[in-house]
């Protein structure tokens, strides 16, 4: 039996890429959350980060394309293995009680939606940045001088509408309950959960997914509460006299200049 | 003891099928489920009625042909038993019992509470079986299989064919019973030589009758009358993967 037929036809096949592409989007989002908490160190620390992202050139553009293949698959095989599923039974019971399922496997559709609403959003609020004017997206310098995309003001100046806020945390909280049942049943789709194991898995899972979601209404919280703030003087609105290296601020002046010095290097 | 039964009736196979409410009195609450449709369906001949049409062999929870939706669960509200074995004691007097027939494109009801279950048939067809050497019986114990093993296969051949699983999938999928009868001979000695053909060919048989897809919720090991473990599904999941890959590299004959 040809491989391709085995994993692009069979129903055990399609669950097989459900389960591969779902892994990957789990190593992106855990790699996202990771870079998403430097918010709470120095803005330096971001806004370099970003910058050697982007800097990345080529290779960002094929993690990207990678991406954005992973997600079309595991978009395009679970609405694949809806349609074969409401084909089974055409007609319904009059009465159904449920079992065993758990809430989070019963609503894996509905909390996909919503997360892939949310990342369309996304992309378009700091990838594409046309959600907002331009003055949501405001440039700095690092340390060394070099002129970047001040991510960090960009973040904070997100997370300060609370429209957006609640929009995040949802979504956070769907995928967090969305990757509950996603990453035990990874586990059952590739034959690798057993009876053994399947307490501590379900119990690491649940931890993964509390610490998740944590993670992520941490950098929220840390803005309501005015804990992470913006520090890039040209958007906060006042200048401090001096570079700052405790809290990162840099003179206006310093900015106008580094850009300008950069500018004039680039011609 | 009194219950009022919706039960769903239909002419055939063709025709549409509607609910008809039927009381039934005077039920001593030791009775099986089964024996109170006799009941039910001797008071129906006498008013020259039809009987309700119900399917039913050993009643004693080892054929599994007995297949009833009673109140939204396969076999009735108890864990673990077949609907021959569900009890009146089961249901309080008065209660409005739904019966249905199990459900799904692969599952055609036939007539009132029978479906067709013969695309379970096709799928042990595909490979439910093993080869064996004809004659004479071998000595005993001459073939030696681990205990902990034999206690697993015969987990799996608890089985009776019975559709619970699909019936209690909201995707009818037919995955806990391929994976009992593929799981069961795939452990032992003698279902070694066609293990990798039998679950490609088994999944394949499985697919093909229109089967849904497993969404890894277990309604189907909660809903199984013999509590088979949906690690089994694991197992043929394993055993699919693993006999795809090795078809990759094996050698074929000219």
């Amino acid at each position: 039996m040809n491989i391709f037929h085995v994993l692009f036809k069979s129903s055990i096949g399609k669950k097989v890429i459900m389960a591969l592409t779902g892994i990957i989007l789990f190593g992106f989002v855990i790699g996202h959350l990771t870079g998403n908490l430097q918010i709470f160190s120095h803005p330096d620390k971001i806004n370099a980060y970003a910058h050697f992202l982007e800097s990345l050139g080529p290779a960002l553009w094929a993690i990207r394309l990678f991406l954005l293949a992973v997600v079309v698959l595991h978009i395009w095989f679970a609405a694949q293995l809806t349609l074969e599923n409401r084909r089974a039974r055409p007609v319904g019971y009059d009465k159904q009680i449920t079992l065993r399922a758990t809430l989070g496997s019963r609503y894996m559709r509905y909390s996909g939606v919503v997360v892939l609403a949310f990342i369309v959003y996304h992309i378009l609020h700091f990838t594409v940045r046309m959600t907002h004017g331009p003055e949501a997206y405001p440039m700095t310098i690092l340390a060394d001088g070099a002129a970047v995309r001040d991510v960090h003001s960009m973040m904070v100046l997100g997370f300060q509408n609370p429209l957006l806020s609640v929009f995040y945390l949802i979504s956070v909280g769907l995928l967090s309950w969305h990757l509950n049942h996603g990453l035990v049943s990874m586990f059952q789709s590739l034959g690798l959960r057993t009876r053994v194991w399947t307490g501590a898995l379900e119990k690491v899972v649940a931890a993964i997914c509390i610490l998740y979601f944590l993670g992520n209404a941490a950098i929220v919280v840390g803005v309501m509460s005015g804990q992470v703030r913006i520090q890039n003087p040209q958007v906060a609105g006042y200048a401090c006299r001096t570079n700052c290296e405790i809290c990162g601020a840099r003179t206006a002046e310093a900015i106008t200049e580094s850009a300008e010095t950069s500018e004039d290097n680039q011609s | 003891m009194k219950v009022t039964l919706r039960v769903w009736r239909q002419k055939d196979s063709q025709s549409a099928g509607q609910f008809e409410e039927y009381d039934a009195d005077g039920l001593n609450p030791n009775m099986s489920f089964l024996e109170m449709l006799d009941v039910v369906n001797e008071t129906l001949t006498e008013k020259g009625d039809e009987p309700i049409a119900f399917a039913h062999d050993c009643r004693e929870g080892i054929c599994g042909t007995c297949s009833c939706m009673i109140d939204g669960k396969p076999h009735g509200p108890e864990s673990g038993v077949t609907t021959c074995q569900t009890y009146m004691r089961s249901f309080k007097d008065g209660d409005v019992i739904t019966v249905e027939p199990f459900r799904g494109s692969a599952f055609p009801v036939q007539r009132d509470l029978i479906t067709d279950r013969d695309a379970f048939e096709k799928i042990m067809q595909a490979g439910g079986f093993i080869t064996a050497r004809a004659g004479s019986c071998q000595d005993a114990n001459a073939l030696p299989i681990a205990k902990d093993v034999a206690d697993l296969a015969m987990d799996a051949a608890s089985c009776v064919g019975c559709g619970a699983c699909v019936a209690a999938c909201k995707n009818s999928s037919a995955m806990l019973f391929v994976s009992a009868k593929a799981g069961q001979l795939n452990l032992l000695p003698q279902g070694q030589p066609e293990k990798d053909s039998r679950v490609l060919n088994m999944v394949a048989a499985m697919d093909e009758a229109g089967f849904g897809n497993c969404t890894n919720q277990y309604e189907c090991s909660a809903a199984c009358p013999k509590l088979i473990s949906e690690e089994f599904i694991s197992k043929l999941n394993r055993d699919y993967l693993v006999a795809s890959v090795k078809g990759l590299f094996e050698s074929k004959a000219l």
